[in-house]
């Protein structure tokens, strides 16, 4: 029933703000369900790769253990150490999972499209700023103040240790993941995701013309996430848990949602900016591409975690400034030569 | 009528934070209220418009306020309880003061605004990006160049005085370590003469 609801993108009524609601709503309900199905999926997922079982014990599959485990962080004890700094130490999980869902605001995740018997256009995006890819990696960047004040605040030294992991990771791969997105802003010559994904609609994905870009850009974002490859900011063998040492229950619970919230939030981006957006393709309609692009790309995250060991943070750091920087201004220089010749 | 109730909520907010970051002796609530000050600043870019400027402001400050924080880190215990005792009331009176008719120039900002002419105003069918882009590199093109040019000389700069024995790890290298024993037998050298003197 749904694939009959989508039109094309011409001759739609005006976006009114009951569409605008709909789309947050939708965009709300659909994330964070899947961030919540996220942690099962991720089980499952990294016990199949290990030759284990995973969940298996509660409900059919495991299936419910998603629903053990709410229940247990909803009614876990909620301590505040002594000595932290209680007012930083309540906002900064708040912090991380708003910011993610506020990021959310600003990306496309399904196409334009009427409710059947009315004229109430949902839009493919909640707000579409000129600016959407700045705006979305600018607010993402904002999340991992969440880590750095957990850190700073709990008076712990393990959590001092991550919360400095979180600042020098965070000021490197910025550059990185600013840079790797600059090539095909260069060739699209606009910042908006709609533009991105109409450039992509007849021709072939960027994907083709900015490979290294689209690796960059995938390794920033797993630095950006905290995912295993680059995940020193909680490296249970080193620092215990970094920044969340301190934190039980639903507070907890905020850094998780946040984390599972900007995996789904670099999927898209990578879906829209490099992999065609969500274009029909072939007979395939476009909302079931979409879906299928982010899903591969959680799949994908899920994938490295279980095949990489950690690195060491001078390692990342040598990654970072000695590798990926150069590569990165290379690839933009000769994205620059090319679209000027 | 939103844009006004938006505007008084970032004014009065950025007020209030930017005070709590000169005022406060606690460094952790110090630079919390300046880094979110900065992200309430770019609030008015978006009221006017501006969305790649609010943009730039969100993405330019969170990164650097980032960096203080490291500092913060090596100077100062953040979690050590501080007493916020202000010893001189003149201070507290001025800011005070200062403040109270900052929020009179804010309230009055929408009549004063009304006369207000913009000296680049929109273009339409123009994007934000672009129009930064032609005045950047028509009237400022000497600013925005020399400006280019300074960060070039920091960034060698940086890069000379962090870059010393960059190659060398400090904790698997022996040919580091031969380094830091030549220094010290230079060092001690140095100091052995002094004393012969």
């Amino acid at each position: 029933m749904v694939s009959t609801i989508f039109l094309t993108a011409t001759a739609l009524p005006e976006v009114i703000w009951i569409g605008v609601i709909i789309k947050a709503v939708l965009i709300l309900a659909v994330i964070a369900a899947i961030a919540g199905f996220g942690t099962y999926i991720e089980r499952k997922i990294l016990a199949f790769m290990q030759r284990r079982l995973g969940p298996q014990h509660v409900g059919p599959f495991g299936l419910l253990q998603l629903a053990a485990d709410g229940i247990k962080l909803f009614t876990k004890e909620d301590i505040i150490p002594q000595h932290a700094n209680k007012f930083i130490f309540s906002i900064a999980p708040v912090i991380t999972a708003a910011t993610a869902f506020i990021a959310l605001a600003a990306v496309p995740v399904f196409p334009d499209f009427t409710i059947p018997f009315t004229d109430i256009l949902v839009p493919s995006i909640a707000s579409d700023i000129n600016v959407g890819i700045l705006f979305v990696l600018g607010m993402m960047a904002a999340g991992l103040y969440g880590p750095l004040l957990a850190g700073m605040s709990q008076g712990n030294k393990w959590g001092i240790i991550g919360s400095a992991r979180t600042a020098i990771q965070f000021l490197s791969y910025e550059v990185v993941t600013g840079l790797s997105v600059l090539a095909p802003i260069m060739m699209v010559g606009s910042l908006s995701f709609v533009d991105f994904n109409d450039y992509q609609t007849d021709g072939l994905w960027l994907v083709v013309y900015q490979p290294i870009a689209f690796v960059l850009f995938l390794i920033a974002g797993f630095a950006e996430t905290n995912r295993t490859p680059f995940d020193l900011l909680e490296h249970e063998a080193e620092i215990i848990s970094g920044y969340v040492t301190e934190y039980s229950g639903m507070r907890w619970g905020l850094f998780f949602i946040g984390e599972y919230a900007n995996m789904i939030t670099i999927g898209v981006i990578a879906s829209i900016v490099f992999l065609g957006g969500y274009n029909d393709f072939l007979f395939i309609p476009g909302w079931i591409m979409i879906i299928g692009k982010i899903a591969f790309s959680f799949f994908f995250m899920l994938w490295v975690r279980a095949a990489w060991p950690h690195v060491r943070p001078d390692q990342l750091m040598w990654l970072c400034w000695k590798v990926l920087m150069p590569l990165a201004v290379i690839n933009v220089l000769i994205t620059g030569l090319v679209i000027m010749i | 009528m939103y844009e006004t109730i938006a505007f008084y909520t970032f004014a009065i907010s950025t007020t209030i934070l930017f005070l709590i970051t000169v005022m406060s002796k606690n460094v952790l609530y110090a630079m919390t209220a300046l880094a979110s000050g900065m992200v309430m600043i770019s609030g008015f870019f978006f009221l006017l418009g501006a969305d790649f400027l609010g943009v730039v402001q969100l993405i330019v400050y969170v990164g650097a306020v980032m960096a203080l924080y490291g500092f913060a880190m090596m100077f100062f215990d953040a979690t050590r309880d501080i007493k916020e005792k202000h010893q001189n009331p003149a201070l507290v009176f001025l800011l005070g003061g200062l403040m109270a008719l900052m929020f009179v120039v804010i309230f009055s900002a929408p009549i004063i605004g009304d006369n207000v002419q913009a000296l680049y105003p929109i273009v339409e069918g123009v994007g934000n990006a672009q129009a930064v882009g032609m005045v950047l590199f028509t009237k400022y093109l000497v600013p925005f160049e020399v400006a280019a040019l300074m960060l070039l000389v920091a960034m060698i700069a940086g890069i000379i005085l962090a870059g010393k024995k960059m190659d060398y790890s400090l904790t698997t290298s022996e040919a580091a370590d031969e380094e830091i024993n030549v220094e010290e037998k230079l060092q001690a050298d140095i100091e052995r003469e002094k004393g012969e003197a």
